[in-house]
């Protein structure tokens, strides 16, 4: 069974991020980049699988810059078999990002895909869902666990208040949670062989898809800080101050 | 060349590979394992599955990144984030040991004792010193006398790092004449009758690292464990010394940078007479001071390694590198202990450990006095 997973490249999530003195966005300047922390986990669910010999080959894509490729090469470090490199220095909105990832689905025809329920950078939560209308095929999304079951996958949700367990007929779509595995650091060695693992660049156009937002940021504005707590005497001072100032009782 | 970069997107994703390993395996149990005085076995094994023992040993052995200095220098400075100099000592004592064998050894000898360490189900040790004696090395006493197939060991050996729970022991030892031309290397296995292992030496820092003192009581070693030609060990400890140097230096530089960290960042938040104390023009100027040691010490060892790398022989630029470097680390780490005020006194602040592990750098690997005769002699002085 071929695996497809897909990878981005985003602000270390260490990163305290700090907004453009123009407001059109995030400083990308000198930032330290890595991959996107549910990506990861979408990659070692990727190895688990080709592990238990249920997967036998990974195929990691990625949309993004020349450096990107640091990225998909992490992945083949960590297990991955080839790379596709789409490469852009355009932005990429999740629509545009799902109608690539179905250009590479429709050639690639794996069996399951499996995506970050949501990228760290802007946390939209779109392109695994509409990687899955665009191509017809099922989706799991939010998934803890993931066990392909004959020609059906069956996918454990976190949703609020549980767990949903759906099944879905392969091919699907599977987006992660934080819960579903801890991944893995690549060892040296492998580090050394992903350089020799086979990585194709393609670019949109050679996909047929138009990079063109259907979306216009208008401003970015870094959060309002936060401002110093109170400390009550009473709970009657609480109570009041609950009702009259903060409104919520 | 434009290029003003050493390190290459493998050596970062080594880089990373290395971080993440010890926020999982080492910074949790680092504080414990610092007061206790040891870290478990079962880290070697941990570190070797993730092929950080074998940085730049041949694949055939087990290991990856064959020549590639830097690759060893970026994948150190992560391990030594982990705050704690000993535990980077203890586990990488092999990079002190094993080189000769790797180099010099018989190929059985060798076969059967590289992988092994590199793997980290053995440790091993390079035991130089002598009670008597340290920096003149020509000097040491142990003795090896041929006998058949044997030589039969008697001295002692003290200060060695990993030498309490090492398997495998690269002894200088003389088996010719006084002086540097009588030196031998050979290898001594923990159990060899004759051989035994002292206290556990208490230090003033590098806690989590194990120190020992050695002896050997007539001790016979088959002579099959002779490293190199017999009475050339001396070129092959010198040779072995310029690397160590190396990595004193990146322990150097990097003990500074993680103090000059936690002083930016404890300045920052700390406030006295009203404001933080990185709001005082002079705590400002302590901290450009300190990140301008950090700097050269850096820069400097880097070129070091770049000449090391182009296969030069760069003895004084080494050594110069490990006496800027360590004198750097202990006047920065000395400034974050001031700057952390009581905090730096106690043993919860990072600062306090980052000061005590910056002495024994100034002194391992060839003493600042020893370094300068180095440099002078180069000099043609």
């Amino acid at each position: 069974m071929k695996v497809l997973v897909a990878v981005k490249r985003v602000i270390d999530y260490n990163v305290k991020v700090r907004v453009k003195p123009d407001n059109t966005g995030v400083d990308l300047a000198n930032v330290k980049m890595a991959m996107n922390p549910f990506c990861e986990i979408a990659v070692e669910e990727a190895v688990r699988l080709k592990e238990k010999g249920v997967a036998t080959e990974i195929v990691v894509v990625s949309i993004g810059p020349k450096a990107a490729q640091e990225q998909i090469r992490t992945a083949l470090a960590l297990g991955a078999d080839r790379g596709i490199h789409i490469e852009t220095d355009e932005e990429v909105q999740s629509l545009q990002a799902a109608k690539l990832l179905k250009a590479v689905v429709d050639k690639e025809e794996p069996k399951l895909v499996i995506l970050g329920k949501q990228s760290i950078d802007t946390d939209n939560n779109q392109t695994g869902q509409m990687l899955a209308a665009l191509a017809g095929m099922p989706q799991g999304t939010f998934a803890s666990e993931v066990v392909v079951d004959g020609d059906k996958v069956n996918v454990t949700r976190e949703v609020d208040g549980g767990l949903v367990t759906v099944q879905l007929n392969l091919p699907a779509v599977v987006t992660t949670d934080l819960r579903l595995n801890e991944p893995r650091y690549a060892s040296l060695p492998n580090i050394m062989k992903a350089k020799k693992k086979p990585l194709d660049t393609q670019s949109p156009a050679d996909l047929g898809v138009d990079l063109t937002p259907r979306l216009t940021t208008l401003k970015v504005e870094a959060p309002q800080t936060r401002k110093a707590g109170i400390k009550v005497g009473s709970v009657e001072e609480l109570v009041d101050k609950l009702k009259n100032e903060a409104k919520v009782i | 060349m434009s290029n003003t970069e050493y390190f290459s997107e493998t050596h970062n994703q080594a880089r990373e590979m290395a971080r993440r390993f010890v926020a999982r395996h080492i910074l949790p149990h680092i504080d414990d394992w610092e007061e206790q005085g040891e870290f478990p076995r079962e880290l070697y094994h941990q570190a070797g599955e993730a092929g950080l023992l074998g940085i730049g040993y041949p694949e055939k052995f087990g290991g990856s990144g064959e020549g590639d200095l830097f690759l060893k220098i970026a994948v150190s400075e992560e391990l030594l984030r982990s705050t704690s100099g000993g535990l980077v000592a203890g586990l990488g004592s092999l990079d002190i040991a094993l080189p000769p064998i790797v180099q010099w050894a018989r190929p059985e000898v060798r076969d059967r004792v590289v992988p092994d360490v590199l793997a980290g189900r053995k440790i091993a040790a390079l035991a130089v010193t002598e009670p008597d004696g340290g920096s003149d090395v020509a000097r040491l006493k142990t003795r090896a006398v041929r006998d058949g197939d044997h030589y039969r060991v008697s001295g002692s050996k003290t200060f060695i790092t990993s030498g309490i729970r090492a398997d495998y022991y690269t002894v200088a030892v003389r088996t010719g004449d006084e002086g540097h031309g009588g030196i031998s290397l050979l290898l001594i296995e923990k159990g060899t009758p004759g051989f035994s292992v002292g206290r556990k030496l208490n230090k003033m820092g590098w806690w989590a690292s194990d120190t020992a003192e050695l002896f050997f009581d007539d001790c016979r070693v088959p002579a099959e464990n002779l490293i190199g030609q017999e009475n050339a060990g001396f070129i092959a400890i010198m040779a072995n010394f310029l690397r160590e140097r190396l990595m004193l230096s990146v322990m150097a530089y990097m003990t500074a940078e993680l103090a000059l960290e936690a002083s930016l960042e404890y300045t920052r938040s700390r406030k006295a007479f009203g404001r933080t104390v990185a709001g005082f023009q002079v705590t400002r100027h302590k901290l450009v001071d300190m990140a301008t040691d950090v700097d050269l010490a850096r820069e400097y060892t880097y070129r070091c390694a770049a000449l090391m790398q182009a296969r030069k022989n760069p003895i004084r630029q080494v050594a110069m590198a490990k006496n800027f470097a360590t004198e750097a680390c202990e006047r920065v780490t000395r400034e974050a202990v001031q700057l952390h005020g009581g905090m730096g006194y106690m043993r919860e602040s990072v600062v306090e450990r980052l000061y005590r592990d910056a002495r024994i750098l100034a002194i391992g690997g060839g003493t600042t006095e020893i370094m300068k005769e180095l440099i002078a002699k180069q000099m043609g002085l």
